[in-house]
């Protein structure tokens, strides 16, 4: 489904790794965990996923689509096919948990019907219904990284990308959300998260890759967080 | 914005003044031509038309004898050594005269040219034209000349700078109010949505930021040219406030066309840059 073939990114800011020479696939309906140290090149990896960046060499494809080659144009409906958390929410101040799911599915131009009807099923499925119309700012964090859940799975997208989700979290709200995200992969969804967080990753106990200075150094099926 | 709006307009304003303002110095320029005493009438009218034929001419004055004696009458009329002097004198002695006046004051040269040769192809036992006085204006009429070439540029670069740098902070305001979405245009992306999606309520936004601002700026030059409007006409010949009301939806299209284009613009090339990858 993603494929990573030979792919390093060089920053000129000497004290970022960036990618070196980085290959390996993730198959449709895999839970993928990446680990690492700050600044081994979790996120940027993640960043050539969504076309957030470009490798300096190297190809990314999403199925057999090189990524980097999609037309400016055609992005947003790249984009579509990927559901993003992340670590800070990045959710909008001034619209409610149900507005921050339905503007996601107004972008991809669903109908008004197709809001009302999918917006609540999507907060129903993060355990949120009656906190549907809180703004942001009165919302736990637990909560606020559910409403992100919600609206990066309420266009029903091929992948969910999580950069660090928990990393703002208290041990509840991490279990929480770890749940939701193991459901999600449950019901089809391919997932790829990073995280700092030994205990979610040896609770989840799929496969996990383990990043150091840029590079993929442990590849397992089943793995522990072993750094 | 509205700043940027009110320098077009006061641009605007100023352009009709000086253009008033140097329409009625111009009028005030002209050459004259003084026939003879005893010019026959025939030959005066010939030339009158002929001067009047010519494309660079905007307007000729004629002044018969007799019309010439009452001027002169009336210019002395406190000066009675020079009534006295007209009156010992059994005839007119004054010849008719045209006050000729060109469309442009650089035009001058050529129309006294075109007198002078009237003159010199005279036979001299039979002499219509005494005086062409083109040398004694030639000097006030050169100065005029330049004087408003200089007015002229020095006021498209003044408008010019003024303009250049209004639109500058309009520019600048409208990016800083963006600068503050980034974070939204950011999620925005992520969740798919298309760019004409994302840069559609910022565009709506500087329109509508383009139209009230250009709105404000018309009321707010009401009571100005209520307050500048004698004043301006005592000095220039123009009513500010009756231009104003006279050309209100001339001015309205172009000050809120300004606006809103602007707004439009700053706005649309504002958001773009979030919007590349």
């Amino acid at each position: 489904m993603i494929y990573f073939d030979g792919v390093s990114k060089h920053y000129n800011d000497a004290r970022s790794y960036g990618l070196e020479d980085i290959t390996f696939q993730v198959e449709p309906k895999e839970f993928v965990s990446i680990v690492g140290h700050s600044g081994a090149g979790k996120t940027t990896l993640l960043k050539m996923i969504i076309a957030e960046d470009r490798p300096s060499s190297g190809t990314v494809f999403y199925e057999s689509l090189d990524i980097h080659r999609i037309p400016r144009s055609r992005l947003p409906h790249y984009r579509r096919k990927i559901g993003t958390i992340f670590q800070d929410f990045k959710l909008l101040p001034h619209k409610t948990a149900y507005e921050n799911v339905a503007f996601a599915m107004e972008a991809n131009g669903r109908t008004d019907a197709e809001i009302a009807e999918n917006v609540p099923q999507a907060l129903a499925l993060v355990d949120l219904e009656d906190k549907a119309f809180n703004f942001p700012s009165e919302l736990s964090g637990g909560e606020k990284q559910r409403v992100a859940i919600a609206r990066a799975i309420v266009n029903q997208p091929d992948i969910i990308i999580a950069d660090e989700p928990t990393g703002n979290l208290d041990p509840i709200a991490t279990y929480e959300v770890v749940q939701i995200l193991r459901k999600i992969n449950d019901l089809g969804t391919t997932v790829i998260m990073t995280t700092h967080n030994k205990g979610v990753i040896d609770e989840i106990e799929r496969r996990v890759i383990t990043m150091d200075e840029g590079r993929i150094i442990r590849d397992d099926a089943n793995g522990k967080y072993v750094l | 914005m509205v700043i940027a709006l009110f320098v077009v307009f006061s641009a605007m304003l100023f352009d009709q003044l000086l253009t008033q303002a140097l329409t009625s110095l111009q009028s005030q320029v002209d050459i004259n031509v003084y026939f003879v005493a005893d010019a026959p009438q025939e030959e005066i009218d010939r030339i009158r038309n002929a001067v009047t034929a010519l494309p660079e001419v905007a307007a000729v004055r004629y002044t018969t004898r007799e019309e010439a004696l009452l001027q002169y009458r009336e210019d002395n009329r406190d000066n009675e050594i020079a009534l006295q002097a007209i009156e010992e004198l059994s005839d007119n002695p004054l010849g008719a005269n045209l006050a000729v006046q060109a469309r442009e004051t650089g035009q001058y040269a050529g129309v006294a040219q075109f007198l002078l040769e009237q003159q010199a192809g005279e036979e001299t036992s039979t002499p219509v034209i005494d005086v062409v006085n083109y040398e004694n204006n030639r000097e006030a009429i050169n100065t005029l000349t330049s004087f408003i070439e200089v007015v002229e540029r020095v006021s498209l670069i003044v408008t010019a700078v003024l303009l250049g740098a209004a639109l500058l902070i309009t520019f600048n305001t409208i990016r800083l109010g963006i600068y503050t979405s980034r974070e939204e245009i950011a999620i925005m992306r992520l969740v798919g949505a298309s760019n004409m999606f994302i840069r559609g309520p910022f565009m709506l936004q500087g329109t509508l930021y383009g139209l009230f601002a250009g709105v404000i700026t018309l009321a707010i030059f009401y009571p100005i040219l209520i307050w500048l409007g004698p004043g301006s006409e005592l000095m220039f010949g123009l009513n500010l406030l009756d231009y104003y009301l006279d050309n209100f939806q001339y001015i309205t299209l172009v000050i809120i066309g300004i606006g809103v284009a602007l707004g439009l613009v700053s706005s649309t090339y504002a958001v773009t840059r979030y919007l590349r990858t």
